[in-house]
């Protein structure tokens, strides 16, 4: 494979292999696809940052003086509803699974490309719709449409926001199953299961939970509707229905779905840190079925968050066992990744820090995550913003940092340009400082018993919602500021080399950015994952 | 071979290796329905437990011995389905559009019967929302009556997606000249759904009609 030569002797790179906005929104090429998810997700991230800005400085004051009880329900739930499966969701595995799974295993594209570009339309459209509904009124339910509010009481727009949702989750069904079948039919030759990326492992992991939970999603999501709609009553009490019953079915796809969202990012990880080190990581096949592990006991913990809802006390205390066993395999992956860094000859360049930045929010996530497994510590906790300050520990600090940091990781195979490393640092650390300015205080807020979901509260809660605002703040910098050097990046930026981390794994083998079909000719692996030289003499000095 | 080789899409290097991505992407959806209804069953069990007394009284308002003979038509229909994949694979062309019409009727009869159904529960008040009063008089046993009516409501839109691929197919074989054998991997992936599509039935008949019936 040419490295580092002139373009001459190159293939078209697939963004200048045809132009026009038809051949874009027509595509079937699995790097269009995913630039254009890239662009979809960005516009949901940003709008629900702004509903997310607009709850943060309505807190600012103890007084409900920005917006009205029910305009501050609305806002939330639009923050909720669009982070979590217009954003979250799709980021990682629609965006750079769809990009790096047929290139890592030597494949000219996805199992199914048609497929492909039609869940990026279903998440178009089910966003448009959810977008359309949540404006004209929107939905005061939160995102977990718990009956019978969302059936009964709520005077919002239920069934067109369930019905975005439903859209939306055969895109990810689409999705899942789609690298589920790439990862099993289409390795090159040479690449089997044990070589092919990190990356990949824990996308398979995440794909397996995506195709199985989402349907009860779905059929949940018919029910509430029906229910509306009909009045069915199979939430409703007056008919005999059990408004938990909605609760466990929801949760057993959405505690699932955390893993959806954090799992992707771990994979991630394991290909920032490996780059960063020079090193093949510590104990490969650990990290690679810790993955399936997480997927496996994710679909046996969803009743953690039911203890304080009316549950057997018997079934609580094995809920709070499994969700205890999650921490093993997700103590396997933080500990590894740190063993890989140790003794490794480290280049800390803009993605590393966003790797540092996932790891340390990571692991005060799930510590806290274990606090909330306990029962009489949830007891203490439950519906409180501690919750909430965990839950975004694990969701923005770290899943979010995963994204960036593939993003700034990947960006120049994506984009065949390097963006400035000083900002990229700058923009880490701010994040990074704004995340904890905004989120640590939280826990203090719900240990001290501020419940979330409110819009005014006591006065001595002032100064620690102050500093959580003042957080937000920073944060929304920090977020802003990759958006615009990367964009300035596209044109400015110098041009990138083929591997311009020294990195190892397929994708650093093409050019950058690589040809339609990803290869001139299909690799032939004879190597391992991670091949990077034994001897830690490798890395850019 | 080469002409089979014609027949690659854009990703595949081999023909098996894209028989297999067929296959396993098909098997993949199917288990993403059985999660959906499977999700449905743990409803209508659940609430069989809890209500034992008042589902059994809705159980006798259901007309078992008609849906008894809408499970024979779609059994039918499974037959021919099973009967055009195997002769797609000869190359048939005649037998496979027999079959195809065959299956699309067995599978039309069924929704005209399930329609007649759904029409006398109207008239017998039992369903949700509209119609005379119901006879119904625990409240747990109208639940079980709408839960039938999702289940079952359900069900007849799988069916009718299968319906219209079913014709669909009959179309592309008949105006766009679709290759036999070549092709038959197209109509398996059909019969697949249209085999999960009468499973599901199988188990939502006795889970929704003959349960509780004799108490």
């Amino acid at each position: 494979m040419s490295q580092k030569n002139p373009a001459a002797d190159r293939a078209p790179s697939y963004l200048a292999d045809e132009h026009g906005l038809r051949t874009w929104l027509l595509t079937t090429d699995h790097k269009r696809i995913a630039i254009l998810y890239l662009i979809g997700v960005t516009a949901f991230f940003f709008l629900g940052s702004l509903a997310a800005a607009l709850v943060r400085i309505e807190l600012v004051t103890p007084d409900g003086d920005l917006l009205s009880p029910d305009g501050y329900n609305r806002t939330f739930t639009l923050h909720g509803v669009v982070m979590v499966w217009f954003f979250l969701i799709p980021s990682i595995p629609a965006v750079f699974g769809n990009f790096l799974i047929p290139i890592m295993i030597g494949a000219k594209d996805m199992a199914f490309p048609k497929l492909n570009l039609f869940s990026w339309y279903l998440l178009v459209g089910g966003g448009l719709f959810t977008l359309y509904s949540l404006l004209a009124g929107g939905v005061d339910t939160g995102w977990t449409f718990y009956t019978p509010l969302s059936t009964m009481f709520s005077n919002g727009h239920v069934v067109a926001v369930i019905l975005g949702v439903f859209i939306v989750g055969f895109s990810s069904i689409l999705t899942g199953l789609n690298i589920i079948v790439t990862i099993h039919t289409l390795r090159a030759p040479g690449m089997t299961w044990f070589r092919m990326p990190l990356f990949c492992w824990s996308l398979y992991a995440t794909s397996v939970i995506l195709v199985l939970a989402t349907p009860v999603l779905a059929i949940t999501l018919l029910l509430v509707a029906a229910e509306y709609l009909f009045g069915i009553g199979v939430f409703d009490p007056s008919l005999g229905g059990d408004p938990l019953l909605f609760q466990h079915l929801f949760w057993f796809y959405s505690h699932p779905a955390v893993y959806i969202m954090i799992l992707p990012a771990m994979g991630v990880m394991s290909e920032l840190i490996t780059a960063a080190a020079h090193k093949r990581i510590f104990g490969y096949s650990f990290v690679a079925y810790s993955s399936l592990a997480i997927a496996v006991i994710g679909f046996m913990v969803w009743g953690h968050h039911m203890f304080v809802a009316g549950q057997s006390m018997y079934a609580s205390m094995v809920f709070s066992l499994l969700s205890f066993l999650v921490a093993i395999p997700s103590a396997i992956k933080v500990y590894n990744w740190t063993a890989t860094l140790y003794k490794s000859n480290l280049t800390i360049d803009a993605h590393f820090l966003y790797a540092l930045t996932f790891i340390g929010l990571f692991v005060i996530g799930g510590i806290t995550g274990l606090f909330l497994a306990l029962l009489a510590a949830d007891v203490h906790v439950h519906d409180t913003y501690f919750v909430v300050a965990h839950f975004h520990y694990i969701m923005v600090g770290a899943a979010v940092a995963g994204f960036f940091g593939a993003l700034h990781f990947w960006w120049p195979k994506i984009t065949g340009r390097m963006y400035s490393q000083l900002w990229g640092k700058i923009a880490a650390v701010m994040i990074f400082c704004g995340f904890n300015l905004t989120f640590f205080p939280q826990f203090l807020l719900g240990y001290l018993g501020m419940p979330r979901r409110y819009h005014s509260y006591p006065e001595d809660f002032q100064f620690l919602h102050v500093l959580s605002s003042a957080g937000a703040g920073v944060l929304a910098v920090g977020y802003i500021m990759p958006f615009c050097y990367l964009l300035w990046s596209l044109r400015y930026g110098p041009l990138a080399d083929d591997d311009p981390w020294d990195a190892a794994g397929l994708e650093w083998r093409t050019s950058s950015p690589p040809p339609k079909h990803n290869f001139l000719k299909t690799p032939i692996v004879d190597f391992e994952a991670y091949d990077y030289p034994p001897e830690a003499t490798h890395g850019r000095s | 071979m080469a002409d089979r080789d014609g027949y690659l899409a854009e990703p595949y290097q081999t023909a098996t290796q894209q028989r297999e991505a067929s296959f396993l992407g098909m098997w993949l959806f199917l288990a993403t329905e059985i999660m959906m209804f499977g999700a449905l069953f743990l409803v209508i069990y659940y609430y069989r437990l809890q209500h034992p007394a008042a589902v059994s009284e809705a159980v006798h308002h259901l007309h078992s011995i008609l849906a008894g003979f809408n499970s024979a038509l779609l059994l039918s229909g499974s037959l021919c389905m099973s009967l055009m994949v195997q002769a797609s694979r000869l190359g048939n062309y005649r037998r496979v559009q027999q079959f195809l019409l065959l299956s699309a009727f067995f599978g039309l009869a069924f929704l005209a019967v399930k329609f007649f159904e759904y029409g006398w529960e109207y008239h017998e008040g039992l369903l949700p929302g509209i119609g005379p009063e119901s006879p119904l008089k625990d409240p747990a046993a109208r639940l079980f009556m709408n839960i039938y009516f999702f289940a079952t409501a359900l069900h007849a839109v799988h069916l009718t997606i299968a319906v219209v691929i079913v014709l669909g197919m009959v179309g592309r074989i008949h105006f766009a000249h679709m290759k036999l054998p070549e092709r038959a991997i197209t109509l398996e992936m059909v019969g697949l759904y249209w085999h999960m599509v009468d499973v599901i039935w199988i188990f939502l008949y006795p889970s929704l009609y003959l349960v509780g019936r004799a108490a």
